[in-house]
């Protein structure tokens, strides 16, 4: 035995493992880490096992009653068709947004006013919506009173409504990415191109949208996320038995009016495994563009 | 695209000026440059220096005054249409494209052939002696090669002016003299017109071919390198050309032949630079001119002492109090009593603080 | 870059500014049609109301026993942001000033409840409480709403901790301070600004937390927005002028922690990212 072995031998198990970074400090993340794990992946994992565990047939009947049915897989499409149109929309308006608002002066004030639909919240924003689109509000009225149009323009309870709350609810936390991701850009490559003769235009191709892309490509799964999980605008301002019956409705009814536990976990794999195969698609695309940092390398 | 051509004349600067809300950074600045100059803009932080290139490139509107290329007036002009190549502090390469494609950015924004441009590349990579790079991206490179880059980026597009802020800053010390020498060797072989940001004044000495010392938004000075270091017009320029001793002095009589003033209880001779409207003046002394003589004027104590390889520089207190920066061939004590003198032509006398 | 601009580009500029005007007129809009009608008299086909009155306050108040909601919410909120700066403001220390095997994991692990929309992890989540009895409760609410809330406050004071130089607290040992009192005598006062944020962000996203309060509470433990939910979605085509004086009381009680909450951090943290 070797001096270095007899002297490993003796160092004590505290030793060690300080060296290694964990000590009574360290445990101070313990408690938050069993707090999540114990709430938040094994809820998880739970409702996967749940989900195989139906309350009647085989080990595969909440999936396949789900795709068996249309009024259960068209809630998948329902739920798309407002996802994807919202996200898109939300990133391509917050890029000439940003794009200006990033010299002003008094961003703060703008910013200020833009968070207030996330802070009031989804519920908020529908009823408010639910008051100034309908019928009598004063969209409709304004629109009959200077004969924009004929007839009251049916913007709630169905599609149109569902559609612009999300909007005004996600708009501001997709502006407020693309926003930070823009000022993360180095300003002197653009005084460089100018200099080089780039045109502003020329500029927003060749500088700004490639070293952009990797944080839109984020911004957007992350807008994308929220916007498909709409639940309460769906329920308010929508069509809940119809139109805008989306996955979150069918995963809520099943757990909380027939008390189906396991097909309403299934049904949250399943609206999870959705998600995940949009955001993986749109992530490795990001393969495409230059990853790397936005910031001019320096010596 | 570039609307200026390269054989113009001269660049002029009338009367530039350029406030920031309250602050005036530059005011009035007025400034001559020929074609195929390499002109230094040299100044401590917040001279002025960076504004006055930037608006020279057009990253920066003025507040004032105009600036003209023989008779086209530019400040006007956005900096796209204007085609001066410029180096960055930061060099400011483009993180998501290769070498290459950076150098031939400019050309590609002047649309130029495929063919034209690749060749145009390669001799601008040629010239900085980064063929073998092309292909690299910039997170790649070492901080002199990016400075290489950044070099060709600008020279490529064969400019009517090349403007660097401060591109050395940013190197260690070995690389910043050797990148010095690239420099100027590269403005010799193309034939450009430089216009070069500063704070050190050894670089500005070594590589410009005059220099114009800045000060709070003003020019102090313009000059050829030999005599802004020999012959400082005022007492600013003085201290920041290296006149480490600027010492407060009276003066007791002055005549062609030179001036005679006291400091402390020491007598010496000097040479008046600037107009002296009272007696208060300033005399300001290098370091190198100030040496120990076996009656030399001012008494000092050695407070401390370096030794610089070819010689020993030090610090020494007269018995008033005011500090003396010398130099001495043989080896001096801390403590020891020193008589130290300095040829009168070397003693330059400012006016003073009233 | 200052500079003139030609036609195009002003037009662009109008356009764009149009459009950022546009999106916070209508938002201002349905603000203020909601705070109208919840203090006009019953209307039907004007502008605005014929009078003004405030009767729909003390028909909400009474009609959704809102004495009761708002002692929920306050109890809910105040369990809720004690109880995440007790968890996260050691394990934010921790993890600032350690690195282990598995720190990046652990850091993961933090940041999907953040990242994950509430809806997807409340469903389970819930069916899980209710299978241990917790739901329906005021436990549960609170247990519920502390999943996004603990990380969002490691994730937020991390950086405060870093800016504390580790010497400083080295000194302190030396001069002889345990764990504990390195805690209250020097740690808790210099992060004071931090857990400040920390909390009062806290504070705000709970109170607007819809789906984990909706899926977990009973009659008796739902909190303000819970119950406005309720009452629009039992409500029907319109909603009721004292279903909009409970969202003006509601949007009262947002606001003005979203004010105080402003006087202290940027309106961007709101958002959540840890980036900022």
């Amino acid at each position: 035995m070797s001096a270095a072995d007899a002297v490993s031998e003796r160092v004590p198990l505290r030793l060690r493992l300080a060296r290694r970074g964990i000590d009574g400090v360290t445990l101070l993340v313990a408690p938050s880490i069993l707090f999540v794990l114990a709430l938040f992946i094994y809820p998880f994992l739970y409702g996967l096992a749940l989900s195989f565990a139906p309350k009647e047939g085989g080990w595969l009947a909440n999936y396949e009653k789900f795709f068996s049915d249309p009024f259960f897989y068209d809630t998948i499409w329902k739920t798309l068709r407002l996802a994807v149109p919202v996200t898109v929309i939300n990133v391509l308006l917050s890029i000439p947004i940003a794009l200006r608002v990033r010299t002003m002066r008094h961003q703060r004030i703008l910013t200020t006013i833009l968070v207030l639909p996330i802070t009031l919240g989804t519920v908020l924003v529908a009823d408010g919506l639910l008051t100034y689109l309908g019928p009598r509000g004063w969209l409709n009225r304004l629109l009959l009173d200077s004969g924009l149009s004929a007839s009251p323009v049916h913007l709630v309870h169905n599609y149109w409504g569902v559609l612009l709350a999300l909007i005004v609810s996600i708009f501001p936390f997709t502006f407020l990415l693309t926003l930070s991701s823009l000022t993360g850009i180095d300003p002197s490559l653009e005084g460089a191109a100018s200099t080089l003769g780039a045109t502003p235009r020329a500029r927003f191709w060749n500088i700004l949208l490639p070293l952009l892309a990797p944080g839109l490509a984020i911004n957007f799964c992350l807008s994308f996320v929220q916007a498909f999980s709409v639940f309460p605008s769906a329920v308010l301002l929508g069509d809940p038995a119809g139109t805008t019956r989306v996955i979150s409705i069918a995963a809520y009814t099943a757990a909380f009016e027939q008390y189906d536990y396991p097909l309403a976990s299934a049904i949250a794999i399943i609206m999870g495994l959705v998600q995940l195969v949009i955001v993986a698609a749109v992530l490795s695309s990001r393969g495409f563009f230059y990853r790397g940092s936005a910031v001019a390398a320096k010596g | 695209m570039s609307s200026v051509s390269r054989d113009f004349r001269r660049l002029r600067f009338d009367r530039v000026s350029r406030q920031f809300g309250s602050l005036a950074a530059l005011r009035e600045v007025s400034l001559e440059v020929a074609r195929g100059e390499f002109i230094a803009l040299l100044g401590p932080s917040g001279c002025g220096k960076t504004t006055a290139l930037n608006c020279l490139a057009g990253l920066l509107p003025l507040t004032g005054g105009g600036i003209w290329l023989d008779d086209v007036r530019i400040d006007r002009l956005k900096p796209e249409v204007r085609g001066f190549g410029m180096v960055f502090q930061n060099y400011a390469l483009f993180p998501h494209m290769s070498v290459r494609r950076n150098v031939g950015f400019g050309l590609k924004m002047q649309k130029r052939g495929r063919a034209e441009i690749a060749q145009k590349v390669e001799a601008a990579l040629a010239l900085v002696r980064l063929s073998d790079q092309g292909d690299k991206l910039p997170g790649q490179l070492s901080g002199g090669q990016q400075q290489r880059v950044a070099i060709a980026r600008a020279i490529v597009i064969e400019p009517p002016l090349v403007l660097m802020d401060e591109p050395l800053s940013n190197l260690d010390a070995k690389l910043r003299l050797e990148m010095r020498a690239e420099i100027r060797r590269i403005h010799d072989q193309v034939g450009s017109t430089t216009v070069y940001v500063t704070h050190d004044q050894d670089e500005a000495v070594s590589l410009a071919d005059r220099i114009v010392v800045m000060q709070g938004g003003t020019v102090r000075q313009v000059g050829p390198p030999d005599e802004l270091y020999a012959r400082p017009a005022h007492a600013d320029v003085a201290e920041f050309m290296g006149y480490r001793n600027l010492l407060p002095a009276r003066v007791l009589s002055s005549d062609a032949a030179g001036a005679r003033i006291s400091i402390g209880d020491a007598e010496l001779t000097g040479t008046v630079i600037e107009t002296l409207t009272s007696d208060a003046a300033l005399a300001a002394l290098r370091p190198d001119d100030l040496m120990p003589h076996a009656d030399g004027p001012l008494a000092a104590t050695v407070a401390a002492v370096e030794y610089r390889g070819r010689g020993f520089f030090g610090t020494a207190h007269t018995a008033t109090g005011t500090e003396l920066f010398f130099r001495s061939d043989a080896k001096v004590e801390p403590g020891e009593a020193l008589r130290l003198g300095a040829d009168p032509a070397r003693v330059l006398i400012y006016a003073g603080p009233p | 870059m200052e500079r003139d601009q030609p036609v195009g580009a002003r037009l662009w500029a109008i356009a764009v500014w149009g459009t950022v005007g546009f999106f916070i007129l209508n938002l201002l809009a349905v603000i203020a049609s909601v705070v109208v009608n919840s203090f006009g008299t019953r209307w039907f086909n004007t502008w605005l109301p014929a009078g003004f009155t405030t009767r729909w306050y003390v028909a909400a108040w009474e009609e959704f026993q809102l004495d009761q909601v708002l002692i929920v919410t306050l109890e809910v909120v105040a369990a809720v942001v004690v109880l995440s700066a007790l968890f996260g403001v050691p394990a934010a220390y921790a993890l600032a000033r350690r690195d282990f095997p598995g720190k990046r994991l652990v850091m993961l692990l933090f940041l999907l409840p953040l990242m994950v929309p509430p809806i997807t992890f409340g469903i389970p989540l819930a069916t899980v409480l209710y299978r241990v009895g917790l739901a329906g409760s005021l436990s549960g609410v609170i247990v519920a709403n502390l999943v996004p809330t603990v990380p969002f406050v490691i994730l937020v004071m991390i950086p405060f901790v870093e800016q504390i130089d580790p010497r400083v607290e080295a000194a302190a040992r030396v001069f002889g301070a345990g764990t504990w009192r390195l805690f209250t005598n020097i740690l808790v006062p210099l992060l004071a600004p931090g857990i400040l944020a920390a909390l009062l962000l806290v504070l705000v996203r709970t109170i607007a937390m819809f789906e984990l309060t909706f899926f977990t509470s009973g009659p008796t433990s739902q909190t303000l927005v819970v119950a406005l939910y309720y009452a629009v979605s039992a409500a029907g085509i319109r909603s009721g002028q004292s279903i909009d004086a409970m969202a003006v009381i509601y949007m009262v009680t947002t606001l003005i922690w979203l004010l105080i909450a402003l006087r202290f951090v940027n309106p961007t943290q709101i958002v959540g990212r840890a980036r900022t």
